[in-house]
């Protein structure tokens, strides 16, 4: 009978324990952890690591691929994302941010850098140039390119003719 | 011999029946209802954080990108909190030197990463992707609230099974188009119906295992 009793009792202070899964024993993803000095629990690899994707990463950096609508639209997008806020909507360097005081960046629209090879823009894009912090960990080389293609393309906007576009005399009110 | 029951033992043989039903069930109500409350999931309120960063401004103000900051969430489960160095690709050079951003400054120079506080913190027993809803036509605002009107981030849903079932039952009235994905102001459309179950084939989103346990529980 007595330990019956006692049975009961540890059962019912059993279920008082919070048993519950909510928060598990486990390191999350952007979690924190006191074992490492900068208390994150994700690892940097070591300096000089090289992973396993690198060589196809490389073949990306040294290739541009080949320029289609779908590769310039793809450059429209992350354009408007990583580059618009200060080089602004249309390359000439009047991004929101700037209006707020960031150093202007030179116009996409100037002589030098119309006349600047592709591989020169990739290069700002990975390494960063003066004041401007580098894009590489958030720009992947293939999307590089195809900024590259749409800062082209704005280029060529702004300097068109009517003559480059057949039908826009009919389109134009 | 006396009486074993007063005249008054029926009234409380009948209350007392009453009470062994009602009351278990007036308990779990109102268990459930403070469960599901704004006070417990904690809806509403916002956050403190180590510095004020405020969606108003980079948002709503500066017209930043979803993107720029949160980069993982099209490819990832995790959206991801951005480094301080992408903090710094603009206050390298503007606020240089607020006391608010003190703390961004001293994490770039001793490379500890800022520690912000968690404003949704699913349990660890549910799974989460974020790019497999980016990708089917859910957008941030669906879940997340317009964060372009908050100074302090706060959760607007209260991120319970019941709201994540209540979705996965009937998605089609919560579904855009690619384009508006990253619109912190989209509105549903007066046609949305018609919209909606156009999405649901554009996606090709087929409802009938979304609410299996598993697809959250795995
Ligand atoms: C935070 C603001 C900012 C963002 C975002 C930004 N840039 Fe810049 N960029 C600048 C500034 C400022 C300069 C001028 C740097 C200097 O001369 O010190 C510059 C310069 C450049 C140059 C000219 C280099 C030269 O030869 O003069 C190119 C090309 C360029 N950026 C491309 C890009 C691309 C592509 C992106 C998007 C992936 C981008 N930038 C995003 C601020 C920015
Ligand atoms: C300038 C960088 C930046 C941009 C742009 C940005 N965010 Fe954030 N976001 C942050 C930072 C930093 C935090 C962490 C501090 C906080 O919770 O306010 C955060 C936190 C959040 C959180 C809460 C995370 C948690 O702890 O649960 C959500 C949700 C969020 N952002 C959504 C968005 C959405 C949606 C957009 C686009 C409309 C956006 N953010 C744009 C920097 C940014
Ligand atoms: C693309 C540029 C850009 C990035 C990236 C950026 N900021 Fe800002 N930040 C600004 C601008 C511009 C202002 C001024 C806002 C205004 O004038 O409305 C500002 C203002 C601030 C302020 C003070 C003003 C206020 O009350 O909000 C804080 C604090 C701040 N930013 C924190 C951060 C943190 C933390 C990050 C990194 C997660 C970050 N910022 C990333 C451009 C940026
Ligand atoms: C279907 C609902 C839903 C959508 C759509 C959604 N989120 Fe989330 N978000 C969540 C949930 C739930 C969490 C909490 C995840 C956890 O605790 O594991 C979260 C967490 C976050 C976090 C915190 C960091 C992390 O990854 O856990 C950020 C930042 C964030 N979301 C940003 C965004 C942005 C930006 C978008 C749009 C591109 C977006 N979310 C779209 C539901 C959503
Ligand atoms: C506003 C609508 C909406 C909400 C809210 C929502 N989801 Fe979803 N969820 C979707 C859609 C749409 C899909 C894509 C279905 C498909 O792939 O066909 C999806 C897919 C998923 C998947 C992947 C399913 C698979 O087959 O791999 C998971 C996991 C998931 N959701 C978890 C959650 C969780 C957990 C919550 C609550 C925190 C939640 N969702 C809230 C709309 C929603
Ligand atoms: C769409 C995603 C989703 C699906 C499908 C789903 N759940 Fe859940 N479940 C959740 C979330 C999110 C929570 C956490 C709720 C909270 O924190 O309040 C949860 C919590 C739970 C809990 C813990 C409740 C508590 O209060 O501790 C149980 C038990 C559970 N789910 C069982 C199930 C079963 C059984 C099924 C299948 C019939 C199921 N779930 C299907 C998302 C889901």
């Amino acid at each position: 009978m007595k330990a019956a009793v006692l049975a009961g009792l540890a059962a019912l202070a059993l279920a008082g324990c919070d048993v519950s899964m909510t928060d598990q024993p486990r390191l999350d993803t952007y979690g924190s952890s006191d074992i490492w000095p900068d208390g994150a629990a994700a690892r940097r690899p070591p300096a000089g690591t090289v992973s396993q994707s690198d060589p196809a990463w490389e073949k990306a950096m040294k290739r541009p691929p080949a320029v289609t609508t779908a590769l310039i639209e793809r450059g429209h997008e992350r354009y408007d994302i990583y580059c618009a806020p200060c080089h602004g909507a249309s390359g000439h360097g009047d991004g929101m941010v700037v209006r707020r005081g960031f150093p202007s960046p030179p116009s996409y629209h100037s002589a030098r850098l119309r006349a600047a090879p592709a591989q020169h823009f990739f290069d700002v894009i990975t390494n960063g140039y003066g004041v401007m912090y580098s894009y590489a960990s958030r720009v992947p080389p293939r999307d590089r390119w195809a900024i590259v293609a749409y800062i082209r393309a704005l280029q060529l906007s702004q300097h068109a003719s009517l003559a480059d576009v057949p039908d826009a005399r009919e389109q134009l009110p | 011999m006396a009486q074993i029951f007063s005249p008054r033992a029926t009234t409380i043989a009948v209350i007392v029946l009453v009470a062994l039903v009602s009351v278990p069930v007036v308990l779990i109500a109102y268990i459930y209802q403070v469960h599901s409350s704004p006070y417990a999931t904690h809806v509403g309120i916002p956050v403190a954080q180590p510095i004020p960063f405020s969606h108003a401004h980079h948002v709503g103000d500066v017209g930043l990108d979803c993107r720029y900051c949160h980069t993982g969430v099209e490819t990832s489960a995790f959206a991801g909190l951005p480094p301080t160095s992408t903090c710094m690709t603009c206050h390298s050079q503007l606020w240089t030197n607020a006391a608010m951003l003190a703390p961004v400054r001293e994490s770039l120079a001793k490379g500890k990463p800022i520690r912000w506080n968690r404003v949704h913190d699913l349990p660890d027993y549910v799974y989460f992707d974020h790019s497999v809803h980016i990708a089917n036509g859910v957008g941030c605002s669906s879940c997340h609230g317009d964060v372009s009107k908050m100074p302090l981030t706060r959760k607007v849903k209260p991120l319970t099974m019941g709201w994540c079932l209540s979705c996965h039952e009937n998605p089609a009235p919560h579904l855009r188009p690619q384009a508006e994905i990253f619109n912190p102001h989209w509105k549903p459309g007066p046609d949305h119906e018609k919209e909606g179950r156009m999405l649901m084939a554009h996606y090709g989103i087929d409802k009938d295992h979304l609410t299996d346990c598993s697809v959250c529980h795995r």
